[in-house]
């Protein structure tokens, strides 16, 4: 069944942009990708989208239909009214390149700043045994595609440059929870410096990041208020507190 | 002087994925300055898509596996034709390779004893697949991601900047490797933001592009698919090794249209899932070839009782090599015994609780709820082949993963031939760009070591930008677009899962045609993230593809592997012995047969010598290896 579908396609560069409106046709099944794919054929050969899998794996086709953040290959078209126009933007929180492509690259710099994972030095490989119970609870965080749909919905950040600087953002966060609770890993402050260097506390848990996981990490839950109770944890009980500083022992905080 | 962007490195990856994140990171660690190019964002690479595993004989399931188990299954997958050394490299050093990774941070699933799990797959004796849920590439990506970021850190410390000494340029499209005095100079490109052109001058360059399903219209490669080192390989100088084999995914999906060739996983059928036709017959019973007879079994009782008690049982027959499962599932369709949509019925719903599939088949139950509207532990599933893996790659130097001929060319991963034959078992790719994607980098990096930097002339890269401005250059031209559908119908319908001598000389007479046309492709619009510019110079790199794969194909008169011929049915023995070799001579792609180098006895002695009958000639049993 195919059916003419009218959209709204935010269309510029970094200093300059409007949205146009287009018609489209659209088949049974497809998903916002597929038509913007074939206005990109048939219509605006330089029209510039980022994609790759298809099957919301890759988390490349990120964008705001409706003003909502969605990876455009999961995003139904029949999830819409008949009538309605489907609008779709680049990603708020990050600067535009041109189209629907934006600069994402504040996250890979925030990636390089989080301490990497530390295997047991004296563990040589092949020796690791791990049940399964304790690798599923990063394995969970390690579902991540990297869409940044989390990292655009964040208030702290979306719509307040000025915060970028200090916070890393709930990918990141879940980053950190992921290494916090590897069982092999041998790095013991990073809750700590989720919290000193890494923004933690800019957070008040409004969730927005778990609601638009296309994985469905539960993001808010499973790693940043168990970071933040573990925070609290040793940043205000007065014996941890003392005893990280007798013993400068900040390692095993 | 031209006042382009220029770089140096001592080594260059083109393609972030698994093989070329191990290379670069093994060049890393020999101490040299690497530069990896891509085409996508950092971690977005096709390897993600990879879901049941990665070989390797840790014989943590089951014991008695081991590296001549797995070499003796990866060459009865690919029929023969394997060149050896590359099937017993991988055989031996994939469990390192996953290991290692291990103490990257990766996080396999765990058996009861801790160790990491191994999962059933096609063609492998044992479980064998080291796997993360059903996301096992993504696993693999982002722990060498990350080993990357790692290695950036160490630098940091160490020389003031994380990007001293290994760089990631992403979104960057290398429109040809450079040479002068025939060896290795560097590589030419633009970034695909800017459409801002850039030289990178290296002694050597390891290519790690992947594959070139999207030469095809139903495809579960994403649109990095195109075929680029293949093609950049050929231009350089550099042979193809057996193009003609193209491994057809039995199990893509067929509806929605939008989502036709998006791959359903084997490790479906590895956790129990039947194949039914229209009729509710469970059709695999009847395709199991006389080859594989004493190893699959012949009823449904047996086939069941395989999945309680693996030692008394013969395997079931959905677990055939791929290419035999997408061969039966296409003659079943052809019957007519299909689905309306064109395929069968994939149902895992009867065997496992809705709770298991959901956890083992994660990505399954989504990709199918989401996309189909198909609840996969209640439902069967419809699937149909889809083209997924080239077998054909870059002619290499096992050991070093040198590309035959051009001295500093080394390739890895996909785009390098020999490793799977005719027919690559699953799991055995994710392995592979470990364990070569590892040897490529130290291949490289010794080579480098020693190489005299070779600066690249001016009048080299006044020619590179003339050929990468070219498309802005005319008007009124070829669609690229357009061109590329047409090519995709051409090889569709004409080099597709099963060929004719016939069709295959009109393919060749078409494709000839659409390349002819493509020098006239015109651009609208400006330089930056254009992706009609983009297309242009992909279609290029997918025709000489395409060509050298329907050459290849029209001269092999037997079938076997990922290359069935109506015409010549049968395997045929004398074919065993033969690669077809491709090289490009500047205008077109030129096929030469070349003699497969010969088994030798330690490795010929690991097979019972009434197996070996099968493949070989009388004449090579007879002489029983080579040494």
């Amino acid at each position: 069944m195919t059916r003419k579908l009218n959209m709204r396609i935010w269309r510029g560069n970094s200093t300059d942009g409007s949205l146009k409106d287009v018609q489209v046709e659209a088949n049974e099944g497809e998903v916002v990708l597929d038509v913007i794919h074939r206005v990109q054929a048939t219509q605006m050969g330089d029209l510039a989208v980022r994609w790759n899998c298809k099957a919301g794996k890759c988390g490349s086709c990120s964008m705001e239909i409706n003003g909502k953040p969605r990876l455009a290959c999961m995003t139904q078209v029949s999830s819409f009214d008949e009538e309605e126009t489907i609008t779709v933007t680049p990603l708020r929180a990050f600067p535009v390149i041109k189209d629907l492509v934006t600069d994402v690259s504040f996250n890979y710099k925030k990636a390089m700043e989080i301490p990497a994972y530390a295997h047991p030095a004296d563990l040589a490989p092949g020796e690791a045994r791990m049940e399964q119970v304790d690798v599923e609870r990063s394995q969970e965080f390690r579902k991540c595609i990297e869409c940044f749909l989390c990292q655009d919905t964040c208030h702290v950040i979306r719509d307040h440059e000025e915060n970028k600087k200090s916070f890393a953002g709930p990918r990141f966060f879940i980053r950190i929870a992921e290494l916090d609770m590897h069982p092999l890993d041998t790095l013991r402050n990073r809750k700590h410096t989720a919290q000193e260097e890494h923004g933690l506390g800019m957070c008040n848990i409004t969730k927005c990041c778990t609601e638009v996981c296309p994985e469905h990490i539960r993001i808010t839950d499973n790693a940043i208020i168990p970071l933040k109770e573990r925070v609290v944890d040793v940043k205000y009980d007065p014996i941890r507190w003392l005893g990280s500083k007798i013993g400068k022992r900040e390692g095993i905080l | 002087m031209s006042t382009i962007e220029r770089h140096q490195y001592d080594v260059i990856v083109i393609g972030a994925g698994g093989a070329g994140l191990r290379a670069a990171v093994e060049a890393r660690e020999a101490n040299l300055r690497v530069a990896i190019i891509c085409k996508s964002l950092f971690g977005k690479a096709h390897t993600v898509m990879a879901e049941g595993g990665a070989a390797a004989s840790m014989g943590n399931v089951n014991e008695k596996d081991n590296w001549q188990v797995h070499f003796r299954d990866t060459m009865r997958g690919g029929k023969f034709l394997n060149h050896f050394r590359m099937a017993e490299l991988h055989a031996k050093e994939s469990p390192d390779r996953i290991w290692e990774l291990e103490t990257w941070g990766a996080l396999f699933d765990r058996t009861k004893e801790g160790k990491i799990s191994q999962r059933n797959f096609g063609g492998h004796e044992y479980p064998r697949l080291a796997h993360v849920g059903d996301r096992t590439g993504l696993e693999l990506i982002r722990t060498m991601q990350q080993k990357i970021v790692a290695l950036q850190q160490e630098d940091g410390k160490k020389f003031g900047s994380m990007e001293a000494n290994i760089k990631v340029f992403a979104e960057l499209t290398v429109t040809e490797i450079l040479k002068e005095d025939g060896k290795i100079a560097g590589v030419y490109g633009y970034w695909r933001e800017s459409g801002e052109e850039v030289l990178f001058e290296a002694p050597a360059v390891i290519i790690a592009t992947g594959g070139v399903g999207k030469t095809f219209k139903i495809t579960s490669n994403s649109w990095e698919g195109t075929g680029d080192g293949h093609a950049l390989a050929l231009k350089a100088g550099a042979n193809l090794v057996d193009m003609e084999f193209l491994q057809f995914h039995p199990t893509g999906m067929v509806w929605p249209p939008s989502v036709r060739g998006i791959l359903v996983t084997e490790s479906v059928r590895g956790e129990g899932g039947v194949l039914t036709n229209t009729l509710g017959e469970r059709f695999m019973f009847k395709y199991i070839p006389d080859v594989f007879i004493d190893k699959y079994a012949d009823n449904e009782a047996e086939a069941d009782r395989w999945y309680l008690d693996q030692d008394n049982n013969r395997r079931p027959p959905e677990l055939l090599p791929r290419d035999e499962v997408a061969r039966a599932i296409n003659s079943e369709v052809k019957a007519g015994r299909g689905t309306e949509h064109g395929g069968v019925f994939l149902d895992v719903s009867k065997r496992l609780s809705a709770e298991v599939i959901k956890k083992r088949l994660p990505s399954m139950w989504h990709q199918f709820y989401e996309l189909a509207g198909v609840d996969i532990t209640k439902e069967a599933m419809e699937v149909g082949p889809t083209c997924h893996r080239v077998m054909g790659g870059v002619e290499v130097e096992p050991d070093t993963a040198a590309a035959v001929g051009v001295p500093g060319l080394y390739a890895a991963g996909e785009v390098a031939g020999g490793m799977h034959g005719s027919n690559r078992l699953g799991g055995n790719s994710l392995s592979d760009l470990l364990v070569f994607g590892r040897r490529a980098g130290m291949g490289a990096s010794e080579y480098a070591k020693s190489a005299k930097r070779v600066t690249v002339s001016e009048k080299a890269i006044t020619e590179a930008a003339a050929r990468a401005q070219a498309p802005f250059s005319r008007t009124g031209g070829e669609n690229a677009y357009s061109l590329h559908a047409e090519l995709q119908e051409i090889t569709h319908n004409l080099v597709g899962i099963v060929r004719t001598g016939a069709e295959l000389e009109e393919a060749i007479v078409k494709i000839a045609d659409i390349r002819k046309r493509s020098a006239n492709i015109s651009v609208s619009g400006g330089r930056e993230f254009n992706p009609g510019f983009h297309l242009a110079f992909d279609l290029d790199n997918m025709l000489l593809v395409a060509e050298s794969t329907a050459k290849s194909a029209v001269l092999r008169e037997e079938s076997r592997g990922g290359h069935t011929r109506d015409d010549f049915p049968g395997m045929n023995n004398k074919w065993r012995q033969i690669n077809h070799i491709s090289s490009f001579d500047g205008d077109k792609v030129n096929i030469r047969a070349q003699a497969l180098p010969a088994i030798p006895k330690e490795l010929f002695d690991l097979f019972d010598i009434h197996e070996l009958e099968k493949y070989l000639t009388a004449d090579e049993v007879a002489k029983g290896g080579s040494n």
